[in-house]
């Protein structure tokens, strides 16, 4: 069934005027997960740009109930809630992780690992601007090789950390990747997840305007880059099955896949990158999708 | 009738647990601890006990899970020692600002580096100011008893605050005792459900918890912690009282008092080593000196009205640590001199039996006895000194 935006509610769990900046992908991501799932959930949101978005006490941008948690255990948190919800009998809530790169990849890796080792019945949902954002854009495990950020100026010598395989290896019932760039896709997987009990993470790569230094009217366009230039490949792995999805599906073949320097340089970040990095950056596309090709075959 | 049991410290907190019927437990092993919560798995898994036991990765997320399901309505349970308290740190903060009334047991022990899982208050002194409710038992049977009455005092309306209670590593986690059990509906009775309050995580009253709070409003949310704190004085008594009916025990509220009427020297401590100073007041009484032991259940809220009454007028005030504020002096010593400042009450202190080093009643007594004679000799200066520390230098 595809999902079309005429038919998605005009609900808004996520209300105008919120805290966030202009082109903000965050709170468009979030306005999304309100979309697919409805008011049927508990979201559980880790220090992040998000604790912002949500502006300050006594108000809040938010219609859904929400506990802002330490930043190392959205996950743990997470888990604990949907313990209570299934002994005090309190049936169809989705109790969701709303979590940044830095509190995924990094520092809420273990609790991250330890809850889908578990197969504790939530949904994580990583929402990946490759960087710690709230803290003034500084690098994390999930920025991109040659990225400038605040603690790297030089630019990142490592390449992006591998979360959704890593997700993959955990064997649990659902895993995806998703852009801001496709919000249907998006939304998709969000429900598609929502029907599996047990652990389902999907990691939204999420296009940040001021971070990655580009003009704010751009976040969907540099989403669709993303997935374009084969930089992020959309894909799902359910109950270990492995599916490349929407325009991801032609991109196995490298000639359909955009050159990569068209996602690169309408961003500031990159734009002290040489040659010899964006070639770097090539092989590190190629490889992916070489794996891509041997997960398939 | 009620069965006695023998039991060990870490058995009668399960035991105690059970009969709360908490709804979610998080727990992660460490010694000396595990007997606790691997007592609590086995009654899960045998039916005994319906609740959900998560078995986390670390203890920072037993805190978390617990901080969820409790936000969620759930009554909840944990358990940890040491590093374990440490790493959960954190998250023990985030317990007590969310206003959760939950239980955990602290089986005190002793900090790395060098390695050492015996007694020692320093770890849960670490937590003293994190806005929890802190006690320390001084038997199996007091452990028993007071997990049960944490529970009322957590989730009073007038607290709404997490609660701590310690033993003493293996001499109370790992000693067997006599405790007299509760039948269940005696204590179905005495803790019912946890009420609902209108603050949790419900889909048809969503509620933002732990937004940013400017300047304008933090404070206040602070304040009110402390106000809770205060209220939990009356409430500690008042649960006591209560328990007395089902139980015929009581211990005397925040603090006990042991032979203090008529005493001329009072020591204060907290723990399982209270049993010894109580065997050397005993004794030194015999000899004539009269001695009191005023041993310290809750230090926090801290009992400075009880403190302030009992040491008042007295020859001395001994303050016996089991910890050390480096650079500074015992925890308890410090608390205890900031009650008793402005009464020119000589205060001695003593930091003793760190990392589990054996203090028995005659160590008491020469401490004691040393005070005696400084007294004597006109010495009233209020001092700290470590007791029974080899050359090192
Ligand atoms: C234990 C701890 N360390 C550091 C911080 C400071 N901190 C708050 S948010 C944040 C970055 C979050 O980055 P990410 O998870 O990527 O979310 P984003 O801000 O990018 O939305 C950091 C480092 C903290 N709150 N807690
Ligand atoms: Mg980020």
């Amino acid at each position: 069934m595809t999902i079309t935006i005429k038919s998605l509610s005009r609900e808004e769990y996520l209300l105008p005027g919120n805290a966030s900046c202009p082109g903000c992908p965050a709170s468009l991501g979030l306005r999304l997960l309100g979309k697919a799932l409805g008011k049927n959930m508990i979201l559980v949101v880790p220090a992040s740009c998000t604790s912002i978005i949500q502006g300050p006490y006594p108000k809040t941008s938010i219609k859904l109930p929400l506990i802002n948690v330490i930043f190392a255990s959205s996950a743990a948190t997470a888990s604990g809630i949907a313990a209570a919800l299934e002994i005090l009998g309190k049936k169809g809530v989705h109790v969701v992780c709303w979590s940044g790169d830095g509190g995924t990849v990094d520092i809420g890796l273990q609790a991250l690992s330890g809850a889908a080792e578990r197969g504790d019945n939530i949904l994580y949902i990583c929402y990946d601007n490759e960087a710690y954002m709230n803290t003034g854009i500084q690098r994390s495990g999930s920025t991109p090789y040659g990225a400038w950020t605040t603690t790297t100026v030089l630019g990142k010598r490592r390449h992006k950390k591998n979360l959704p395989m890593m997700m993959v290896v955990h064997d649990v019932p659902y895993v995806a990747t998703a852009s801001i760039g496709y919000p249907l896709d998006f939304i998709e997987k969000i429900r598609k997840a929502a029907r599996y009990k047990g652990f389902k993470y999907i990691h939204l790569l999420a296009p940040c305007p001021v971070g990655w230094r580009f003009p704010p009217s751009k976040t969907i366009e540099i989403g669709r880059l993303a997935v374009l230039t084969g930089m992020w490949p959309l894909y799902e792995v359910e109950r270990g099955k492995f599916r490349l999805t929407g325009v991801s599906r032609s991109l196995l073949d490298k000639s359909k896949r955009s050159p990569i320097v068209e996602y690169i340089k309408i961003q500031g970040r990159f734009s002290h990158i040489s040659e010899e990095e964006i070639r770097i950056l090539e092989e590190y596309v190629d490889k992916l999708w070489e794996d891509i090709r041997k997960i398939i075959s | 009738m009620e069965r006695v049991a023998v039991l060990s410290g870490n058995h009668a907190v399960a035991h105690a647990v059970k009969l709360c019927r908490p709804h979610v437990i998080a727990a992660y092993p460490i010694t000396p601890q595990t007997q606790i919560v691997e007592k609590l798995a086995e009654f899960v898994e045998r039916g005994e006990l319906k609740a959900k036991y998560i078995r986390v990765e670390s203890e920072h997320s037993a805190m978390a899970a617990i901080i969820g399901a409790s936000a969620a309505g759930a009554r909840v349970f944990t358990a940890t020692s040491s590093q374990g308290l440490l790493y959960m740190h954190e998250a023990i903060w985030s317990a007590a600002g969310a206003r959760l009334p939950i239980v955990m047991a602290v089986v005190t022990r002793a900090i790395f580096p060098p390695w050492n899982i015996w007694t020692d208050h320093s770890d849960i002194l670490a937590q003293r100011d994190t806005g929890w409710i802190i006690a320390m038992a001084e038997s199996n049977q007091e452990v028993f008893d007071m997990i049960i009455q944490a529970y009322r005092i957590a989730e009073d309306e007038r607290v709404l605050l997490p609660v701590m209670i310690g033993l003493d590593a293996f001499s109370l986690s790992h000693t067997a005792a006599p405790v007299s059990l509760l039948d269940q509906d005696k204590v179905d009775k005495f803790l019912p459900p946890r009420r609902a309050f209108s603050f949790l995580l419900d889909i048809e009253n969503p509620i933002t918890m732990g937004n940013v709070a400017f300047p304008d409003h933090y404070m206040e949310f602070r304040y009110l912690i402390q106000k809770a704190m205060e209220r939990a004085k009356q409430v500690i008594r008042e649960v006591e009282e209560e328990f007395y009916e089902i139980s015929s025990r009581k211990y005397g509220g925040l603090v006990e008092e042991y032979r203090c009427n008529d005493a001329d020297v009072i020591l204060v401590l907290m723990g399982a080593w209270s049993g010894d100073a109580k065997e050397c007041a005993d004794k030194l009484r015999e000899e004539g000196l009269r001695v009191g032991v005023l041993r310290i259940r809750f230090i926090r809220p801290l009992p400075i009205e009880e403190i302030k009454r009992v040491s008042l007028g007295r020859k001395a005030v001994i303050v016996v640590d089991r910890d050390i504020s480096f650079g500074g002096t015992g925890i308890l010593f410090t608390e205890v001199s900031s009650i008793l400042q402005q009464n020119s009450v000589t205060v001695r202190g003593f930091i003793a039996g760190l990392g589990g080093r054996d203090v028995t009643a005659k160590d008491f007594a020469q401490m004691v006895k040393q005070v005696y004679t400084d007294l004597e000799v006109g010495e009233r200066r209020s001092r700290v000194e470590w007791y029974g520390v080899k050359e090192v230098i």
